[in-house]
């Protein structure tokens, strides 16, 4: 192979080292992303009264209808989170809540005595207090 | 005196490439001293050294240049034979076999940043694997996967910048063959 070809006058940086060094970088951030994600929830568990009343996977969609005191608290499940969709307490705060996506995280209707929770993965938290 | 019935005649290609090792060499000890968080994130200026070989000799004395610098190297740091020599001379296998490849890249679109990127991350490369295999077998290595892939993205852009700079300071080869090409 020529060698001269190498130190004529091109330019520091060519085209081509700018694709690299955006591929260089994309590796970097998605390998952040997928290795920094810190524990994927893999299951959710419902409990109703202080009881399981069951537990999922997190990998398809399918709606619970958990009974209470107060009535029938509504808990959806999509691939990878959950949320509580609808519940009779007075102040909605575990619907509003939105969906939940971390292990370890948990969504507790107190008055109709149902309560969410993600878990599997590398759970962020050991236990969480409200 | 008895004659020796054995007789080594260095020739000029032997000295140019003792010469551009010791360049190396001394460049992997100097960065030796240089204090850093994470064992395994160097900035690797050896390097410099071996990509200006590649690309003014080619393949051939850059695998002389850099087999040599891991075994000198480690020899005067105490790390002949310790983990860290075969580390390095895993990281230093592949990115060989990488520039081996990407020289072939028209050169017309990529520069020395390319090969000293892709040389980097090669080199990264081959240290997990070998670690992962023999010194963590354990896949929690591969947390530090991205902080080796950042500092490989940084240092080899520097590194190719520095290279390729010094190729251009350096006069054509055929009026310097028997000068050192050493920075």
């Amino acid at each position: 192979m020529s060698r001269e070809r190498f130190s004529q006058g091109a330019a520091l940086l060519r085209p081509g080292d700018f694709v690299t060094l955006g591929l260089a970088a994309t590796v970097c951030v998605l390998s952040m992303l997928m290795l920094w994600r810190g524990g994927a929830p893999d299951k959710v568990v419902i409990r109703a009264g202080g009881q399981i009343f069951a537990e999922a996977g997190l990998s398809r969609s399918q709606v619970f209808e958990v009974p209470g005191p107060l009535g029938v608290t509504r808990i959806e499940i999509e691939p990878g989170r959950a949320r509580v969709a609808s519940d009779p307490g007075p102040r909605q705060y575990c619907v509003r809540q939105g969906w939940l996506t971390r292990s370890g995280a948990a969504a507790i209707c107190a008055p109709n005595e149902v309560s969410l929770m993600l878990g599997g993965g590398a759970s962020d938290y050991d236990s969480l207090n409200y | 005196m008895i004659p020796s019935t054995i007789e080594i005649r260095p020739t000029a290609d032997d000295g140019r490439i003792a010469r551009l090792a010791a360049a190396a060499i001394v460049l992997s000890v100097a960065e030796a001293a240089i204090p850093l968080p994470l064992p395994g994130v160097k900035p690797g200026l050896a390097n410099i050294v071996i990509l200006i070989v590649l690309m003014r000799w080619g393949w051939r004395d850059a695998v002389w240049v850099a087999l040599l610098r891991v075994f000198a190297g480690s020899l005067l740091l105490g790390q002949f034979f310790a983990p860290g020599f075969f580390l390095s001379l895993a990281g230093q296998t592949s990115s060989l076999i990488m520039l081996g490849l990407a020289m072939h890249l028209p050169t017309r679109w990529f520069g020395p940043v390319t090969l000293s990127i892709l040389a980097a991350f090669a080199h990264i490369g081959g240290q997990l694997a070998l670690a992962r295999v023999w010194l963590v077998p354990h896949d929690g290595i591969f947390y530090l996967v991205p902080v080796f892939a950042l500092a490989a993205t940084i240092f080899g852009l520097v590194n190719g910048l520095v290279a390729g700079r010094l190729l251009r300071e350096l006069s054509p080869p055929e009026r310097d063959a028997g000068a050192p090409a050493v920075p």
